[in-house]
C-alpha cells in the first residue's frame, strides 16, 4: 500500500501558500473554504509575488496567518482605501480586499462605495453572513428582518433597525464596477462556482479592467447558534431568498 | 515659472501652500491623497494642475474623505512609497485613527496640518490651537508623532522632504503642522532641487518592510497594529518607546534669536515667531533684552535648551496663537526654575507685536 502516496496518484493538494498555522475559525465557518479558494487561485495565476491583500477588522482580522502572501491589516472599514493607494502605486499588482459584513457594508460603507465608483482595479472579497462574528453575534447592516441577534434579541424589525442591505446591488450600478457577482461556499459544485468568480476579480485587477466585488453568502454556526449542518440549510432557506446568489454584472 | 522641475535656484513668489505642492513634487513624493478644506485647498488645486502624473508620475487623488485620505497613506506608505496628505483642523481630527494605525504599524507617511481655528467647525482664519492635537495626538493608545513647524514659505518648501526623510528613517508618521497664516501668505522661495522617486528595486532595498508582493526569498510582510498576546504586544510597545527616545535624543530642531544675553524669553513657534521677532526688534530697541526660541520640531520638543535657559533669564513667555498649549511643555521643561507665562489670541484674531510687547512687560515688570 505504501506505493499509493505517490505524486501520480494525487487527486487533489492543499495549496502551498495556504500554510499549516491552525486557523482560528470556528466549525462550519465560511472563512476557512474562502481562503483556501484564494490561495489556489493566487497559486494557479502565479501571482504571489504581485499580489497584497488587505485584511479587515473582524474574523477575518488574521487571514495574513494563513495565506503566505503580502497583507495590510487595515483599520475597520478602511480596506478599499488602503487597496486604491497600493494599485495606484503599484498599477501592475493584483490588489485585493477581503472584508465582512459589518467593515464593508456598515463602517465602511463610504470607502467601500467610492472606490468602486473610482472604478479603482481592485478585487473585493466580502463575506456575508448577516452578523458581527468576532464581537459575538451583534446585528449586522445585513441581518436578515426578524433573524435574532445580541443586539436585536426580539429579531431585526424595521422601525426599530431599518433593513437588511443589498450593497452588491449597489455596486452593479455604479460606473466604476466591471464584475459584481454573489456566490456560496456551501456546497461543491458552489465551492467551484465561487473560486471562478474569485478567478475573474483577481484576473480583472491585474488586467485593471475596474472594480470587482464578489459577494460570498456565508454561514456563521456560532453566531446564528447552529450546527454547521443547520446553518447551511438555514442560508439556503432564508439567506438566498434575500440575497440572491448569481451574476449582478460582468462587463 | 515654467519649468518646476529643473535644478535651477530660481526665487519665486508663491504661497506656503503653493510652496508644499511644488516641493511636494519635486522631492521624490508618490502619492497625494486629500479632501478639500479650507485654509488649504491650494495644496491639492496645485498639485491637479501640475499633473505631475505626467512628469514624474506623482499619483494625486481627490479622496471621499479625510478618514479615506489618511488610510489611502497606510496603503501607499506600507507599500513603500513616499505618500503624503494635507487638511486644516478639523479633517486632521478625522485622521486621528489613521495616525495611531500609522504610528502602530510603523509606516510612514506625511501630514500636512494648515490650521485654522476651533473648536468644531470653528473658523477659516488662522490659529495654532491644533499644538496638543499633533504633540499629544488624538489617536489610541501610547505614541508619537514627528511634528515640523515652518515659519515661512521656505521651510513649507524644505520641510516636505525633511518630514518624509524622518518618517522613513524612523519608520513613523511626520507631520508638519503649519497654520492658516504661513500656507495664505506669499513669500520668496526657492524650491528644493529635483530628486527622483524611488525605483522598485530602491524601494525593495530601503524598505524591505514593504508589501509589495512576496519574493521566493523572503517571508510574507505583514503590516499590522493588532496582537493579542500580551507579552508580545508589550514588546512592540517597548520597541516603539526605544524608537520615540532614539528620535528625542537624535532629532530635536531649534533655532534661537538674540538669546545670548537675553534677560528674558520668548518661546514661538510658527507664525507666533514671526510676530515675536518684530516684537524683540522694538523692545531691543528700547533696550530689553529679550530673545526668542523658535521650536522647530514640536515632537520632539527643545526641552534641554529649555531648561538651560531657564538658569539665564527672569521669566519666559510662550506666545502661542492659542489658549495656552505648548506652555505645558515649556513649565514640564522648566520645573519651576523660573516663571513662565502665556500670551495667546484664538478665534482666527492674530495677535500684533505691541500686544506681545504689552504683556511681556506687565508679566515680568520691565
Amino acid at each position: 500500500m505504501d506505493n499509493v502516496i505517490s505524486p501520480e496518484n494525487i487527486v487533489y493538494q492543499k495549496p502551498t501558500l495556504l500554510n499549516d498555522n491552525d486557523m482560528h475559525y470556528c466549525p462550519g465557518c465560511s472563512h476557512g473554504v474562502v481562503h483556501k479558494l484564494i490561495a489556489e487561485v493566487i497559486e494557479e495565476m502565479g501571482v504571489a509575488d504581485k499580489t497584497v491583500g488587505i485584511s479587515p477588522v473582524g474574523c477575518a482580522v488574521f487571514a495574513y496567518n494563513y495565506i503566505d502572501i503580502d497583507w495590510q491589516e487595515a483599520a475597520h472599514g478602511r480596506a478599499p482605501a488602503l487597496a486604491t493607494a497600493i494599485k495606484r502605486l503599484w498599477p501592475d499588482r493584483l490588489v485585493f480586499t477581503y472584508q465582512g459584513d459589518g467593515d464593508l457594508a456598515c463602517i465602511g460603507t463610504a470607502e467601500t462605495i467610492h472606490a468602486l465608483n473610482r472604478g479603482e482595479n481592485i478585487a473585493i472579497i466580502f463575506i456575508n453572513n448577516a452578523i458581527y462574528g468576532m464581537t459575538g453575534g451583534q446585528m449586522a447592516p445585513t441581518t436578515l428582518m426578524g433573524m435574532k441577534t445580541s443586539t436585536c434579541p426580539y429579531g431585526r424589525q424595521a422601525d426599530l433597525h431599518g433593513f437588511p442591505l443589498k450593497i452588491t446591488e449597489i455596486a452593479a450600478q455604479l460606473e466604476g464596477t466591471c464584475y459584481v457577482t454573489r456566490q456560496s461556499v456551501h456546497s461543491v459544485a458552489a465551492i467551484r462556482k465561487a473560486k471562478r468568480a474569485i478567478r475573474q476579480a483577481f484576473e480583472n485587477s491585474i488586467n485593471r479592467r475596474g472594480s470587482s466585488l464578489v459577494e460570498i453568502v456565508s454561514t456563521c454556526s456560532s453566531g446564528w447558534k447552529k450546527t454547521p449542518i443547520e446553518a447551511n440549510k438555514w442560508m439556503e432557506e432564508h439567506m438566498f431568498d434575500y440575497y440572491h446568489v448569481g451574476d449582478l454584472k460582468t462587463i | 515659472m515654467d519649468n518646476h522641475y529643473s535644478n535651477t535656484s530660481e526665487v519665486l513668489l508663491m504661497k506656503g501652500n503653493e510652496a508644499i505642492a511644488h516641493a511636494a513634487i519635486r522631492c521624490g513624493c508618490d502619492g497625494y491623497f486629500g479632501y478639500p478644506i479650507t485654509p488649504q485647498s491650494e495644496i491639492l488645486e496645485t498639485l491637479a494642475a501640475e499633473k505631475p502624473w505626467e512628469t514624474t508620475g506623482m499619483v494625486v487623488v481627490q479622496a471621499e474623505s479625510e478618514v479615506a485620505s489618511i488610510n489611502m497613506l497606510y496603503g501607499g506608505g506600507g507599500s513603500g512609497k513616499r505618500v503624503m496628505t494635507s487638511s486644516s483642523s478639523p479633517g486632521i481630527a478625522l485622521m486621528q485613527e489613521g495616525m495611531t494605525y500609522l504610528a502602530g504599524a510603523e509606516i510612514p507617511a506625511l501630514i500636512v496640518n494648515v490650521q485654522r481655528g476651533g473648536p468644531g467647525l470653528g473658523t477659516i482664519q488662522p490659529s495654532q490651537g491644533d499644538y496638543f492635537q499633533a504633540t499629544r495626538g488624538g489617536g489610541n493608545g501610547d505614541y508619537e508623532v514627528i511634528v515640523l513647524a515652518p515659519a515661512s514659505v521656505q521651510e513649507m518648501a524644505d520641510f516636505v522632504d525633511l518630514a518624509f526623510e524622518l518618517a522613513f528613517k524612523y519608520r513613523t508618521p511626520a507631520m508638519i503642522l503649519s497654520d492658516g497664516v504661513i500656507g495664505q501668505m506669499m513669500e520668496k522661495v526657492v524650491l528644493p532641487p529635483f530628486k527622483a522617486r524611488r525605483t522598485e528595486e530602491e524601494i525593495r532595498r530601503d524598505c524591505p518592510w514593504a508589501t509589495i508582493g512576496r519574493t521566493p526569498d523572503r517571508k510574507p510582510n505583514i503590516l499590522t497594529s493588532l496582537e493579542l498576546r500580551p507579552e508580545a504586544m508589550e514588546r512592540h510597545n517597548l520597541e516603539l518607546q526605544a524608537k520615540y527616545r532614539k528620535i528625542e535624543a537624535a532629532e530635536v530642531r531649534y533655532e534661537e534669536l538674540l538669546t545670548d544675553d537675553a534677560e528674558v524669553l520668548i518661546v514661538a513657534f510658527g507664525s507666533a515667531a514671526r510676530i515675536a521677532q518684530k516684537a524683540i526688534d522694538l523692545l531691543r530697541a528700547e533696550g530689553v533684552r529679550a530673545g526668542l526660541l523658535r521650536p522647530i520640531t514640536l515632537w520632539p520638543f527643545p526641552t534641554l535648551r529649555i531648561q538651560q535657559l531657564a538658569q539665564q533669564v527672569r521669566g519666559i513667555l510662550s506666545f502661542e496663537i492659542n489658549a495656552g498649549q505648548m506652555v505645558q511643555d515649556i513649565r514640564l521643561a522648566v520645573e519651576g526654575r523660573t516663571p513662565v507665562r502665556h500670551y495667546g489670541k484664538m478665534g482666527g484674531i492674530v495677535p500684533t507685536p505691541d500686544e506681545l510687547i504689552a504683556t511681556l512687560k506687565s508679566d515680568f515688570n520691565l
